[in-house]
């Protein structure tokens, strides 16, 4: 047990990332941690879509199932799991029974080099950036894949639709991303970098968030990404792969049950994986917010309180609602889930307020806090914004955000260049 | 990989080719991975897997494929196809036996950590004209596949 113990702790002392670290025990439960986080982190979405898209329309959306339907998503997931497992007669049976997974992989793989904080990641690679653009740009094929073995034509057109859309977005969201990616060389001569981490801390080391850079241009290109990340995930207003009222439910009509589940987890995590690249590259990553405006170790102290105060407010929340529930006996169960939900939260935000605790997790808590930002991002678009034609969709990629991205490129890398030969 | 090259070929559906296709190029980037070359092996999976195989297999859906499994399968190249191939083989053979003398026998110091700006400082210093020239061919292969697929401009 010795050895174990000593192999298991000796990795606390380091600053590194487990994967750095080649630590196989800390991999294996980073890698765990994140994927129990992706799937809560989807589940929560799940509710909060239908309750704030239900908000927006004036409708009251899940009301049934728990306190403000918060039990619905656990309800839906097990109704999916429950239902039959249907297989068209016509369909191509290895490609139909391949796709879910080729998405869920291309859409979970990504999240081994999100940085979560500085040593928060699974791993770090030197490559970090352009191996998540191609992990995620895999996730087309399992799309393709889907609405061809279907053997149907809305899945047909619904896959085609999808895979013009993303190969086309893909070029203007490269060269938004190279832009960034030039301005992390900018502090010191060959400090250029591709990995996540590198990328954050080159934004601290300049003690500057790269979507305030040389501004427009850092606010531009951060926009162009922007908008291609929602074209990139398949979502409103640019959700042609889907479009419920044209072609039912696009590339995954014919799937049913525990399979649709898998594309909608996938659909889910790649939205937080692309999200969290714009946090990386533009947002400052793990970084506090007004890292110079309020600096100081006075503020330094105030940020750390807020990851506790955050939570102990939701707990509050769920207090206030529990004494608001009807007094009715049939809901004495109901209330009592809430405020036992209530204190949990409030439990939570506690321990996070301890300083000792709240050092090692301030730094997920902004990731997360600036992902959840961009996740409530997505449902306002699709709750404000009509879905476009596919006609404009290309007009917009190829005619407005790449002669965008071509133009903010260039005229980057030349203020770059004027900035080291004049030393601004 | 090599599992992958052999179902291209041989699989009459051409959308199982296409995706067998993929798993090569993937399996090609797990061997430039192995190589210490990550760089290469991102944009492997970023160009090949995940951009031009898709415009493949966005262009096969497109045809009919019933009718395509019917018809005969043509290869009216196999003599050549021979010819290279075991050429290509007897070279490997070659390798192969000659290895020690041909090739350093100790292993290359590995250049992981700034292989990325290896491969920068090489194309864009030492093999700049070479470079250039290769992005001038794909300009014009783009013209030219415009003024092919417009009549009228």
């Amino acid at each position: 047990m010795g050895p174990i113990i000593q192999y298991i702790t000796s990795y606390l002392a380091s600053d590194q990332t487990p994967g750095a670290a080649g630590n196989v025990f800390w991999m294996l439960v980073y890698i765990m941690l994140v994927f129990v986080g992706l799937s809560v982190a989807v589940i929560a979405m799940n509710w909060l879509e239908r309750k704030i898209l239900a908000h927006m329309q004036v409708r009251l959306g899940p009301m049934r199932v728990g306190p403000h339907g918060l039990l619905q998503p656990i309800a839906d997931a097990i109704k999916l799991l429950l239902k039959e497992d249907i297989m068209p007669a016509e369909a191509d049976g290895l490609i139909f029974w391949i796709a879910p997974f080729v998405v869920v992989l291309a859409a979970f793989t990504v999240f081994v080099v999100v940085p979560f904080g500085p040593t928060h990641a699974i791993t770090d690679m030197n490559i970090g950036i352009l191996f998540m653009l191609g992990v995620s740009s895999l996730s087309v094929l399992g799309i393709v894949m889907a609405g061809w073995a279907s053997n149907s034509h809305y899945p047909l057109i619904g896959a085609l639709r999808s895979s013009a859309q993303m190969v086309s977005y893909e070029v203007a969201m490269g060269l938004a991303v190279v832009s960034a990616v030039l301005m992390t060389s900018l502090n010191a001569e060959g400090t250029g970098t591709l990995s996540m981490i590198g990328i954050v801390q080159a934004q601290q080391a300049q003690g500057e968030w790269f979507i305030f850079k040389f501004f427009p241009l850092g606010l531009i290109a951060f926009f162009i990404f922007a908008v291609a990340m929602v074209a990139e995930t398949n979502r409103a207003p640019f959700d042609l792969a889907e479009a419920e009222s044209e072609l039912t439910a696009g590339f995954h009509t014919e799937y049913s049950g525990f399979r649709w589940s898998l594309f909608f987890l996938a659909e889910y995590s790649a939205m937080i994986a692309v999200s969290s690249i714009a946090v990386t590259l533009w947002l400052g990553g793990w970084l506090r917010p007004f890292p110079n405006m309020l600096s100081g170790a006075t503020w330094d102290q105030i940020f750390s309180f807020l990851p506790g105060a955050t939570f102990l407010f939701f707990g509050a929340i769920c207090f206030y609602n529990a004494v608001r529930m009807p007094k009715h006996p049939l809901f004495r169960i109901q209330t009592i889930g809430l405020f036992g939900f209530g204190v949990v939260l409030g439990l939570i935000g506690l321990v996070l307020c301890i300083p000792a605790v709240s050092v090692h997790i301030q730094d997920i808590f902004w990731f997360s806090a600036k992902i959840a930002a961009f996740m409530y991002l997505y449902i306002w678009y699709r709750g404000t914004f009509p879905r476009y034609r596919f006609d404009q969709l290309m007009q917009m990629g190829w005619k407005v955000l790449l002669p965008m991205g071509l133009g903010v490129l260039i005229l980057t890398a030349s203020v770059a260049l004027l900035q080291q030969i004049w030393h601004l | 990989m090599l599992i992958g090259g052999i179902a291209v070929i041989t699989r009459k559906n051409p959308v199982h080719s296409a995706l067998a296709l993929i798993v090569t190029l993937l399996a090609q980037a797990s061997i430039y991975l192995m190589l210490y070359a990550p760089f290469v092996a991102g944009v492997q999976i970023i160009l090949y897997a995940g951009g031009i195989m898709v415009l493949f297999l966005f262009v096969i859906m497109l045809v009919s494929i019933d009718r395509s499994i019917r018809e005969r399968q043509f290869n009216s190249q196999w003599v050549v196809g021979m010819i290279a191939a075991t050429a290509l083989g007897g070279l490997f053979i070659a390798v192969y036996t000659k290895g020690t003398s041909i090739f350093p026998d100790r292993a290359l110091p590995t250049v992981e950590n700034d292989n990325t700006q290896k491969i920068a400082t090489m194309l864009y210093g030492q093999y700049m004209f070479t470079f250039e020239i290769a992005s001038l061919l794909l300009l014009v292969a783009i013209i030219g596949a415009v003024v092919m697929a417009k009549k009228r401009i």
